[in-house]
């Protein structure tokens, strides 16, 4: 018998095959020819563009959309992937309601935006629907470059290294490319696998070579890398995860949002899923959102997130607030976690509500409880397992601007290194810079 | 309550919009639809000389150009005249025109340029009680080959003479319809005067290629791989027709020649527009291909809103008024003088303005780093380029320097006295003040 919404306990199969396959489509269907023509004839193809001005990568985005008029989406896609090799995976994933599309004169004139994202993934596709890319390397220069973690920061460097003309063997952890883009981002913003095609399509340049299962820490040491290479890019990502630091978080039932989603994100049937009847979410970032968010898509009943803080000061944009409202998540705000109650598995949460004084949270003594067979943590990562030798700046590798660490000839970029927010869109600009950067000292 | 009725040459119609001579008006089908949707008279599709009737190629005959969100600007077409019989047509005229009495119905000719040719079909088309014929001097393409069409247009000695043969075989009003494909659209609306036309009409279509088909290589329209010039209408063309009509209405030796202006007409302003310039009437095509025969109600709606706004009691009140405003360019007063003003709080800070004044104009809008865009006055010289440019309506206004004020461009005290190039010191031709 299949089981419902309503069978307790954490339990696999709560909706059919197809409601599940309905509810993990595209976030964003992508669009047909005539849905595109009609979004680009929107643009103003503005002077000095805001939205170019918003974009991490600096895409030039009015002459892209202004080659998608012209009839030219693989042209349009060359400009896009020329700034931001993942073009494509972010075209799914930014957040375009902060970055590029806030900012958008059209946005100004009539609260709609242009819908640069999926006129960006309108170009991508139409480029990686024919096989290849649109770049070749240059000359050899002999040199030989490191890069250690394959996620968006990693890619987008060795891309680029490979680009100019170098050769770049990149270090993996896992068995598999792409960081979080593969084991992170919500299953409906990356459908159809796309992570992994994108990962093959983009290492279609040449002069890449993939270590899988390498980690950096294990048999492999920074010490050795600087010798063997002429320079050393590190994009580890944040390994790590903040402890919930409330009784009752080793119980069966709790566990790591992002665990969690990498499950999901590598099952092969996702109705085969286990989820809980009710969730409980804690935190209040995108991980927190997509957890809940992809709960509710598996069949839970009930979903709850619960942030210790406003909902000005929650992490995730307005738009993934409402994404999640309009799936029935429920958002609770100024509650904190006071500790997990059940007989080895949990099966309440008790929250305690808050108050923020001058910034800082504290309890205002007054409880609640919910029911809960599964509970996520999803209150932040942490950089893990980087090498002792650099220097750190707000838990993060300290870099410049050109993404130069403490330590000469190791760069670092992405979410494990200083600056920028922890987005796609921000690694694969940091990781291109640093290229930028190590071509340059090279080559001199 | 405006009243929109309409006397042209005596013919009635409830209001100024007529159907154009064209496929909305090729059989009784379609212009009962017409006169139910409200359209005021029509102008039958172009009728040939007894005996077969023309053919009509079998594949495409339109092509177009479009704007933003494929708004169709620009139609054209390869079509000829009528290619139902005669008689057919002459009996649907005659039936539709007794059902309709009060809405005008124009029989459109095209024979060869032989006075026989006239005299055999003038007394047909009295049969039908047709209000009034229209000669079609215009059409540009396939006719013309044969000497009929635009081939007459372009020759005034033959609109004259085949205008004449008209009025002496025909007692109903006659109408001469233009073709705009010649140099000075004067002479021959002069020729048609001289043949006692009791009107022109215009203008007919544009010879034109829409596009080139860079696979085939060939202009589309295509037919089997090759294509041929069609003639172009719709809203772009509206300019060219207006300048025409204006043309025209300000010429002394045609002043006061009624004209049926034709060309882009798509809603109530551009009637109210060439109705100013001094046409009588306005005929409609493209509009009516384009979105169907309902178009004609905002026309309607809008025309008597706008005219209860202006006070205007009926179409007499304000036809011509703007005909007096046309003039030619050295009349124009050089101490007039105007600077672009932007409004901020109105500004979506696309930059449109300034890439078009910075890369093509004179470098007169300066641009700040949190992009708020201002006017140097002293760098503009009024073009209204911006103005033209930017995507918000009524964003930049064009504002007036009041006399003797200073003009910040060049330093001078702007002057209260009319001045025009005749009298200007550069001009070596000057006439003393
Ligand atoms: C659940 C979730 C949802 C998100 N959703 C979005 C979103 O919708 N839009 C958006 O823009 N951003 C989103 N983000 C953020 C985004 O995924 C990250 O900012 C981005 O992936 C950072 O890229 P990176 O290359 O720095 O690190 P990662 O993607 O984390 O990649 C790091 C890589 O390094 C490898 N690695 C780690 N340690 C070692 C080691 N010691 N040796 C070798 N390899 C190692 C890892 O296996 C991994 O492949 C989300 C993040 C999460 C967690
Ligand atoms: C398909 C087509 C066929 C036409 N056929 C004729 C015709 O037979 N006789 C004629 O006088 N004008 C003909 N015209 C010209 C129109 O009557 C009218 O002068 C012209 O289209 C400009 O008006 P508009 O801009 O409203 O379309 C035709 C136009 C079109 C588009
Ligand atoms: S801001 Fe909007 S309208 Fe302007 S160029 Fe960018 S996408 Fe186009
Ligand atoms: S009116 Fe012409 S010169 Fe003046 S600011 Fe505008 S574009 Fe520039
Ligand atoms: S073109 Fe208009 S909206 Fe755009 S910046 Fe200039 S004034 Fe502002």
């Amino acid at each position: 018998m299949a089981q419902s919404h309503q069978a307790s306990g954490i339990q696999a199969g709560r909706l059919s095959a197809e409601d599940i396959a309905t509810n993990f489509e595209d976030l964003h269907a992508p669009f047909d020819a005539h849905e595109a023509a009609v979004a680009a004839d929107r643009c103003y193809f503005c002077y000095d563009a805001p939205c170019m001005q918003a974009c991490p990568t600096s895409i030039d985005i009015p002459q892209f959309i202004r080659e998608i008029q012209g009839g030219h989406p693989t042209a349009a896609a060359k400009t896009i992937l020329e700034q931001n090799i993942l073009g494509g995976m972010c075209a799914r994933v930014c957040p375009t309601e902060t970055l590029c599309e806030e900012v958008c004169v059209r946005e100004t004139a009539e609260g709609k935006p242009v819908e640069i994202g999926r006129l960006q993934r309108y170009a991508t596709d139409a480029q990686m629907a024919k096989g290849a890319q649109p770049f070749t390397r240059a000359k050899a220069t002999g040199k030989t470059i490191a890069v250690v973690g394959a996620g968006p920061a990693g890619l987008a460097a060795a891309h680029r290294l490979a680009m100019l003309g170098h050769d770049v063997v990149l270090f993996e952890a896992k068995p598999k490319a792409g960081g979080l883009n593969e084991f992170g981002i919500a299953a409906y913003k990356s459908t159809n696998d796309f992570a992994a095609r994108e990962v093959d399509w983009l290492l279609q340049i040449g002069g890449i070579t993939v270590e899988y299962g390498k980690m950096l820490g294990d048999a492999l040491s920074l010490d050795e890398l600087a010798q063997d290479y002429d320079a050393v890019f590190l994009s580890i990502g944040l390994g790590g995860v903040n402890a919930l630091r409330a009784a009752g978080e080793d119980m069966s039932g709790v566990s790591d949002a992002v665990d969690f989603i990498a499950e999901l994100r590598q099952a092969d049937d996702l109705a085969a899923l286990p989820v809980g009847r009710n969730v409980v979410v804690i935190g209040g970032g995108m991980t927190a959102v997509d957890a809940a968010v992809q709960s509710k898509l598996l069949g839970a009943e009930n979903v709850t997130i619960a942030y210790r803080r406003g909902r000005d000061a929650m992490g995730a944009s307005r738009f993934e607030q409402d994404l999640a409202a309009s799936k029935g998540v429920k958002l609770m705000f100024n509650v904190m976690p006071k500790a997990l109650h059940g007989d080895g598995a949990v099966s309440e949460i008790e929250l305690e509500y808050t108050s923020v004084v001058a910034g800082r949270v504290t309890g205002t003594g007054e409880t609640l409880r919910l029911t809960a067979d599964q509970v996520y943590k999803a209150i932040g990562q942490t950089l893990e397992g980087q090498p002792d030798a650099l220097d750190l700046e707000g838990g993060k590798i300290k870099v410049d601007d050109a993404g130069r660490t403490s330590v000469t000839g190791v760069w670092a970029g992405g979410d494990c290194a200083s600056g920028g927010e922890d987005l796609t869109v921000t690694a694969v600009a940091e990781g291109r810079d640093a290229a930028m950067d190590i071509h340059a000292s090279l080559m001199g | 309550m405006a009243d929109l009725t309409t006397d042209f040459l005596g013919i009635k119609s409830p209001n100024p919009f007529w159907l154009a001579s064209a496929p909305p008006t090729d059989k009784e089908y379609n212009v009962r639809r017409a006169f139910e949707a409200g359209w005021g008279g029509v102008v039958w599709k172009t009728l040939g000389a007894e005996g077969p009737p023309v053919v009509n190629v079998n594949g495409p005959r339109y092509g177009a150009i479009w704007g933003a969100d494929r708004r169709l600007l620009g139609l054209n077409n390869i079509e000829l005249i009528t290619d139902r019989p005669l008689e057919v047509n002459l009996e649907e005229m005659t039936r539709v025109k007794k059902d309709y009495p009060d809405r005008a119905l124009i029989a459109s000719i095209m024979v060869p340029c032989e006075e026989e040719a006239w005299k055999k079909i003038l007394p047909r088309v009295t049969e039908t009680n047709a209000d009034g014929i229209e000669l079609n001097f215009g059409c540009p393409h396939g006719m013309a080959e044969r000497g009929m069409g635009s081939a007459v247009g372009q020759v005034p000695e033959y609109i004259q003479m085949v205008t004449e043969w008209c009025k002496q075989y025909y007692d109903r009003p006659v109408i001469v319809k233009l073709t705009p494909n010649i140099t000075d659209i004067r002479f021959p609306a002069r020729a048609a005067n001289a043949g006692n036309a009791d009107a022109v009409s215009l203008i007919n279509t544009i010879n034109s290629i829409t596009s080139v088909n860079l696979d085939a290589m060939a202009p589309e329209p295509m037919i089997g791989g090759k294509g041929t010039h069609g003639g172009y209408c719709g809203p772009a063309v509206k300019p060219i027709a207006m300048n025409m009509v204006a043309e025209i209405a300000r010429d002394p030796e045609t002043a006061g020649l009624p004209i049926s202006a034709i060309g882009g007409v798509t809603t109530w302003r551009d009637a109210a527009e060439f109705i100013a310039l001094g046409a009588g009437n306005v005929q409609v095509c493209t509009a009516a291909m384009t979105y169907g025969f309902d178009v004609v109600k905002e026309m309607i709606s809008g025309l008597s809103e706008w005219m209860d706004e202006k006070g205007y009691s009926s179409i007499g009140d304000f036809k011509g008024m703007a005909t007096p405003n046309v003039t030619d360019w050295q009349h124009l007063d050089l101490n007039y003088i105007t600077k672009a003003k932007i409004s901020e709080a109105d500004c979506i800070k696309c930059g449109r303005c300034y890439a078009a004044c910075e890369d093509t104009s004179h470098q007169a809008i300066a641009m700040s780093d949190d992009r708020v865009f201002s006017v140097k006055d002293d760098e503009c010289v009024a073009c209204n380029l911006c103005v033209n440019v930017c995507p918000v309506e009524g964003c930049i206004t064009m504002e007036e320097v009041p006399a003797g004020q200073i003009d910040q461009r060049t330093g001078e005290v702007v002057s209260d006295e009319y001045g025009s190039w005749i009298t200007h010191p550069n001009n070596p031709m000057a006439a003393a003040k």
